[in-house]
């Protein structure tokens, strides 16, 4: 009897804390844990208690990575709570503000945190001493969409400008203007982002999944729309509790979410793009053609390029977005508080990011729950790594090790959402 | 591997939101000069390569709240020449501080079906009630601009020049007329520690305190002032009990409002 097992103690370029633990007995694989060991912060707990227009400032600080998809499913939550509608250019700016998120995260994960998995570098700083120009342009293009946040959310980090009704403070035209110059520059570098992802080596490897993003009649998905599926999932986000269910397992201090009575789903840029591909702009749509892609997509190792086409649609889109810019009158609409429960799901970088907020008449959060995306990948992830090193169980462990870590941050998953997660233990034993 | 004649930086993480240490790869401009004049020995959320310690500068991000952090914390003290602490986490406990004023148990249970697999300490404390401190830096988020200067200064053997100041005086230089006197906006401006060069009033906002209590703080008075502005006590004292709660100067004014 030959068993081994594949063990990663502290999983590296992933935003958080985790690990991963394979036991493989008689050439079968007979364990996969993702282990997330991040300590557990409490915010559904404290958020007992606070008023209704701090929960955009609080839930930012799940995550410093993607701060802008707490603060735009909190918006929308209490604004739906509030029956307050937030329209035309406010709405468009946060459109704004969310491209420029997806372009920092994107441009991180493609570049720092993904492509040396696919060239054989330990980091970006390594691949910089053989490709300088390539790394440069990375870290370049994240920059543009840091300066969208910081124009528009006062830093990179934790921006100060959202809030319930709006914005403290809008730009004027002419403050914008200078970011589409700067746009233009990052959609060529989006564009060869795209060409430069295509030409990489990918694993041939293929799941029946089922997708779940947000969609929206007309436009590619940020903050509103109806929640899908390949699968025959067609709901109101409103009614997201009845579908989806939260559980905890021990090896994890991240809650696992599955699909009530079918189990687990995968939600993110490969999701988004398979079921909204129609509404990618034709530019974005063109691009993902010459790059080879299908507009339905099952390989999660591709995610890379999706990633990328989606940098290209976010700079485009923004563009779109500045060139029919006209300042609104008021920064924000009034809100009022009355007692009541609002929904909020929008798209973060990483995939679908659920809220729910019941607050009283004084707008006291009597009871809030927030299900990251990265808790919504989990068990998607084990089951990939299930099939993957299954499939190349004879590779030498070194080689598999890395692979498995990669077949992980296809998922840029963000453990330090999760755990309101990666280590990797593959055990031969 | 490690590079001859660098001097060796690791960055570690404790409980906390990961947006400080990204605050280094936002360094976008200045990330491969920083590299090109040190080694950048243990990153683990940017490379799966690590180099043994010791370390000449760590930079710790996050707060202690489980038994085996507070093991980590003290390796990392032992390893490390030089420690300095990011961001409101590490320095003051951080947002999950907040359940130092409740009891954790019952936390556990808000958020999880099986308490008893979730090993937790019962408060959320700076990095310095475990291990001798260096320099501290503060923010939720930090200001790159000044981990750059806490980096350079470390290369070259000096203090960090980071004021002490309120925002207040962040205020003047950028020529923000005051929120407070002008639109009667409440502001924690004039008890809060300068470093982010005072985003919220230039964006017609009041300052929430996000950089921790500026050196001695006059927050009762600060306090008078906002109940004249008509905020209510409930009001006062969510804004001291924030990001930076278990900070003692906001800590001890948030007690002054609490409902008994």
């Amino acid at each position: 009897m030959k068993s081994k097992t594949i063990k990663i103690n502290c999983l590296a370029r992933v935003e958080g804390e985790g690990a991963l633990y394979i036991k493989v007995k008689d050439r079968t694989v007979v364990e996969v844990q993702l282990k997330i060991f991040e300590p557990p912060r409490f915010f559904e707990a404290f958020l007992r208690g606070r008023a209704f227009t701090e929960a955009p400032d609080l839930t930012a600080r799940i995550c410093g990575i993607c701060p802008i998809a707490y603060q735009m499913s909190a918006v929308h939550a209490m604004e739906g709570a509030l029956g307050a509608e937030v329209g035309g250019q406010l709405r468009a700016l946060r459109r704004l503000i969310y491209c420029g998120e997806w372009i920092e995260s994107h441009a991180l994960h493609v570049y720092m945190l993904h492509a040396p998995d696919f060239l054989g570098y330990d980091d970006a700083i390594q691949m910089a001493k053989d490709h300088p120009e390539i790394v440069q342009r990375g870290l370049q293009l994240k920059k543009v969409g840091n300066e969208i946040m910081s124009l528009l959310g006062g830093r990179e980090i934790h921006p100060i400008n959202v809030r319930i009704g709006g914005f403290y403070k809008v730009p004027s035209r002419r403050e914008l203007a200078p970011l589409a110059e700067r746009l233009r520059w990052g959609r060529d570098a989006a564009l060869e982002t795209v060409r430069w992802t295509a030409g990489f080596t990918f694993q041939d490897f293929e799941q029946d999944y089922e997708f779940v993003a947000l969609r929206h009649p007309s436009e590619y998905p940020f903050n509103e729309g109806r929640l899908v599926s390949n699968k025959g999932l067609d709901i109101a986000i409103e009614v997201y509790d009845d579908h989806f269910v939260e559980e905890q397992v021990e090896h994890s201090n991240a809650l696992h979410s599955t699909l009530r009575g079918r189990g687990a789903y995968f939600v993110g840029p490969l999701a988004r793009y398979n079921l909204n591909f129609d509404k990618l702009s034709p530019l974005a749509q063109e691009a993902a053609r010459s790059a080879g892609l299908l507009p339905f997509c099952r390989n999660p190792f591709q995610g890379i390029i999706v990633r990328s086409v989606e940098i290209l649609y976010a700079c485009d889109e923004a563009l779109r977005i500045i060139e029919e810019y006209e300042m609104p009158e008021k920064p924000a609409v009034e809100v009022h508080p009355r007692a009541a429960t609002g929904y909020g799901c929008t798209e973060a970088p990483r995939g679908i990011l659920y809220h729910r907020y019941r607050i009283d008449d004084n707008g006291i959060i009597e009871d809030a729950k927030i299900v990251p995306p990265t808790s919504q990948n989990q068990k998607t992830i084990e089951s990939d790594l299930h099939q993957f090193v299954r499939k190349y169980i004879s590779l030498p462990k070194e080689k598999l090790t890395w692979q498995c870590e990669q077949a992980i941050r296809n998922y840029d998953p963000c453990i330090s959402c999760a755990t309101h997660f990666l280590k990797l233990e593959i055990e031969h034993a | 591997m490690p590079e001859r004649g660098k001097r060796k930086l690791a960055v570690w993480k404790f409980a906390s939101c990961d947006g400080c240490q990204l605050s280094l790869l936002d360094c976008e401009d200045e990330l491969l000069a920083i590299a090109g004049r040190i080694q950048i020995a243990c990153f683990p959320e940017a490379s799966r390569a690590v180099v043994k310690g010791p370390y000449d500068l760590s930079l710790v991000e996050g707060s202690i709240t489980t038994a085996d952090d507070v093991e980590r914390i003290r390796k990392v003290r032992r390893a490390s020449k030089y420690l300095v602490t990011i961001g409101a986490c590490a320095t003051a406990g951080g947002i999950q501080a907040l359940r130092n004023f409740k009891d954790v148990k019952e936390f556990i249970s808000i958020v999880y079906a099986r308490p008893e697999y979730i090993r937790t300490l019962d408060k959320s404390t700076p990095i310095t009630e475990h291990v001798k401190v260096d320099f501290e830096l503060r923010g939720c988020p930090i200001n790159k601009r000044q981990l750059v200067e806490v980096i350079s200064a470390f290369l070259h053997g000096r203090k960090p020049n980071t004021p002490p100041h309120s925002v207040c005086i962040e205020c003047k230089l950028r020529g923000t007329v005051c929120v407070m006197v002008a639109h009667g906006t409440p502001c924690l401006g004039p008890v809060t520690h300068a470093g982010c060069g005072a985003i919220c009033p230039s964006y017609d906002r009041g300052c929430y305190g996000c950089y921790g209590p500026m050196e001695t703080p006059n927050t009762s008075s600060l306090s008078h002032w906002w109940t004249h502005l008509g905020v209510k006590e409930d009001d006062i004292f969510r804004v001291f009990r924030g990001f930076n709660a278990y900070a003692e100067a906001f800590r001890k004014e948030s007690e002054t409002h609490e409902k008994q």
